[in-house]
């Protein structure tokens, strides 16, 4: 489905407010049909790229070409191509979901009878078939984010934009939503996708960009940034009633291991050739821990995303934590 | 096509969702009837005094029942972010702004017939100048409205934007005319009756009902068509400059 012809091409695109940079010399494509990430923590300049390249911030700097147009010059022709969905609801909870849809239609110039249909055939998709006729201040925070989703693509838009899409709902609904945004892709649609949820990005991208600070760190397909990882093997070790200096002592212990605290009761052990468990755990019995927990861990983008970022995982999850709760 | 598509039903949307709720029903009936009752009751309940009453009736039905929609609905659209669909949306800010300033403009014009009925209960009105009423409802209307619409660019939150407006609006009434004639204001004050808009709609108005005009209602015309454009294009300079390229 994906081709090589670029849909999406940034150039040096950069955004301050005031003192602030929020974004600083920008430079990507996305393709045509793509699964693209954009993955960063709270703050990182994914949204203001986003309101650069959907037409509701004006770049400092830069280009930006969307299906082929100049999307500076040309906001108004970009946007009927394009679908958005904000990080927060934007609909009017006075109008029931049906009527949403069908004045979102309108604003795209869909003929009377071709919003109604759409309109329906999208609730049904979505779930909300029963709900259609419910005001949407009404409707749960899941339902909401289904409806402005349905909202984003009710002009059958090539590109869809999607900003945080299952920050703040739960965990049922948010993987309702990931099949449905999975749908849409398998259907043509190509999508943008910002989230600092780095699994929810392995799970659904096939190309990821990470920006932190403004700029891209890395961007290439998921598949060769976990390439170099998986060729480690990691085990992580969970022990209690050891003596602090145990980490220095492994180390001196075991050459051919690279081992790491994560957090205080936790030992990460990577190498190069498969790890024997048995030692490890006599040696730390030995020394009087209690371990409860050794396992092979699978190397996950959020590795390579910390790896790559210096972003410890730790400071991600608060982010999470604060953003709402865990996926 | 598309875009009369768009402009039809934001307008059909917000006379839903705003305009025609009977909170605004209301308030556009008890604010005129309230307005006349005062003037009327202080002037003694003298019939003939309808007639000079009327215009300033008429206007600040008009301005207040514009100006307080307008600034609220699109600051209020604006904080839950719905604003943003329709900046979103294909088509051209001077069509969509035209579009949510439409039901305002409606809503003012409706409000300024409330007055008039009560008028035509009280008194013969056959001595109007229609021709010239109407057009001047409609551009006063207008005018009051791109007024709340520079209103509600300047501002964030919905209580500034009905503090923004009183700050324009109470002073009018007493500067333009409306109920006191410019000429008897205090000379210094002078000068500002004429940089407000209302001061030459109210003369209109004037002119229309009982012929107690003031300047040449060429004048009056051309100068409130000045300020409608003046104020819609500063407007829409504002929400590139606030609320699109977000400098």
């Amino acid at each position: 489905m994906t081709s090589e012809s670029p849909i999406i091409e940034v150039s040096n695109l950069a955004k301050s407010f005031g003192e602030v940079t929020a974004v600083d010399s920008l430079t990507f494509t996305v393709r045509q049909g793509e699964f693209f990430g954009f993955l960063g923590p709270n703050g990182a300049g994914k949204t203001t790229t986003i309101n650069m390249l959907t037409g509701l911030a004006r770049p400092d700097a830069g280009a930006i070409r969307i299906c082929g147009l100049d999307a500076l010059a040309n906001p108004k022709a970009v946007q009927r191509l394009i679908g958005v969905v904000p990080d927060e609801s934007n609909l009017y909870p006075e109008l029931t979901g049906f009527e949403n849809l069908c004045f979102c239609a309108a604003l795209y110039g869909l003929p009377k009878a071709e919003r109604s249909a759409r309109a329906r055939d999208l609730l049904r998709n979505f779930g909300l078939a029963e709900a259609a006729n419910r005001k949407v201040a009404g409707y749960s925070k899941g339902m909401k984010r289904r409806l402005t989703v349905a909202a984003g693509v009710i002009h059958n838009p090539r590109i869809l934009f999607l900003d945080e899409p299952t920050t703040g709902i739960d965990v049922a609904g948010a993987r309702q939503l990931r099949h449905l945004i999975s749908d849409l892709h398998r259907a043509g649609t190509t999508i943008f996708l910002t989230t600092h949820y780095i699994e929810e990005a392995e799970q659904l991208c096939q190309r990821v960009a990470f920006i932190v600070g403004g700029r891209i760190v890395c961007s290439d397909s998921v598949e060769r940034l976990l390439q170099p990882a998986q060729a480690k093997h990691i085990l992580q070790i969970a022990w209690a009633n050891a003596a602090p200096d145990l980490p220095r002592a492994l180390s001196e212990s075991f050459p051919g291991l690279t081992f790491s605290a994560p957090r205080q009761g936790l030992i990460r052990v990577e190498a190069d050739e498969p790890i024997r468990v048995g030692p490890l755990v006599r040696f730390l019995e030995d020394r009087g821990a209690e371990v409860s927990e050794a396992r092979k861990i699978q190397p996950s983008l959020e590795d390579v995303f910390v790896r790559l970022t210096g972003i410890e995982v730790e400071a991600m999850r608060k982010e999470k934590e604060k953003a709402g709760p865990p996926q | 096509m598309k875009q009369w598509t768009a402009f039809w039903n934001i307008l059909l949307k917000d006379m839903r969702s705003y305009y025609l709720k009977p909170p605004n029903i209301s308030w556009g009936i008890i604010f005129p009837l309230a307005w006349t009752a005062m003037f009327l009751i202080r002037s003694g309940g003298r019939l003939e005094d309808v007639f000079t009453l009327l215009p300033g009736v008429v206007a600040v039905s008009i301005l207040f029942g514009t100006t307080s929609m307008l600034a609220v609905t699109i600051t209020f659209e604006k904080r839950s972010r719905s604003f943003e669909r329709l900046l979103l949306a294909p088509i051209s800010l001077q069509m969509l702004m035209m579009a949510k300033t439409s039901g305002a403009i409606i809503f003012g014009a409706l409000n300024a017939l409330v007055p008039v009925l009560m008028a035509a209960f009280l008194v013969n009105l056959s001595q109007v100048s229609w021709g010239l009423f109407l057009p001047a409802v409609l551009l006063i209307a207008v005018a009051s409205t791109f007024q709340g619409l520079f209103i509600a660019v300047a501002v964030t939150e919905v209580f500034e934007a009905q503090t923004f407006s009183n700050f324009f609006r109470f002073p009018m009434i007493f500067l333009c005319g409306l109920f006191f004639p410019i000429a008897t204001l205090p000379a210094f004050l002078r000068p500002l009756s004429y940089v407000l808009p209302l001061t030459y709609g109210a003369d209109l108005l004037h002119g229309a009902v009982h012929g107690g005009h003031t300047m040449p209602f060429a004048l009056d015309l051309a100068m409130l068509g000045l300020f409608c454009l003046a104020l819609f294009v500063l407007s829409l300079r504002n929400i590139k400059r606030k609320w699109i390229l977000q400098d």
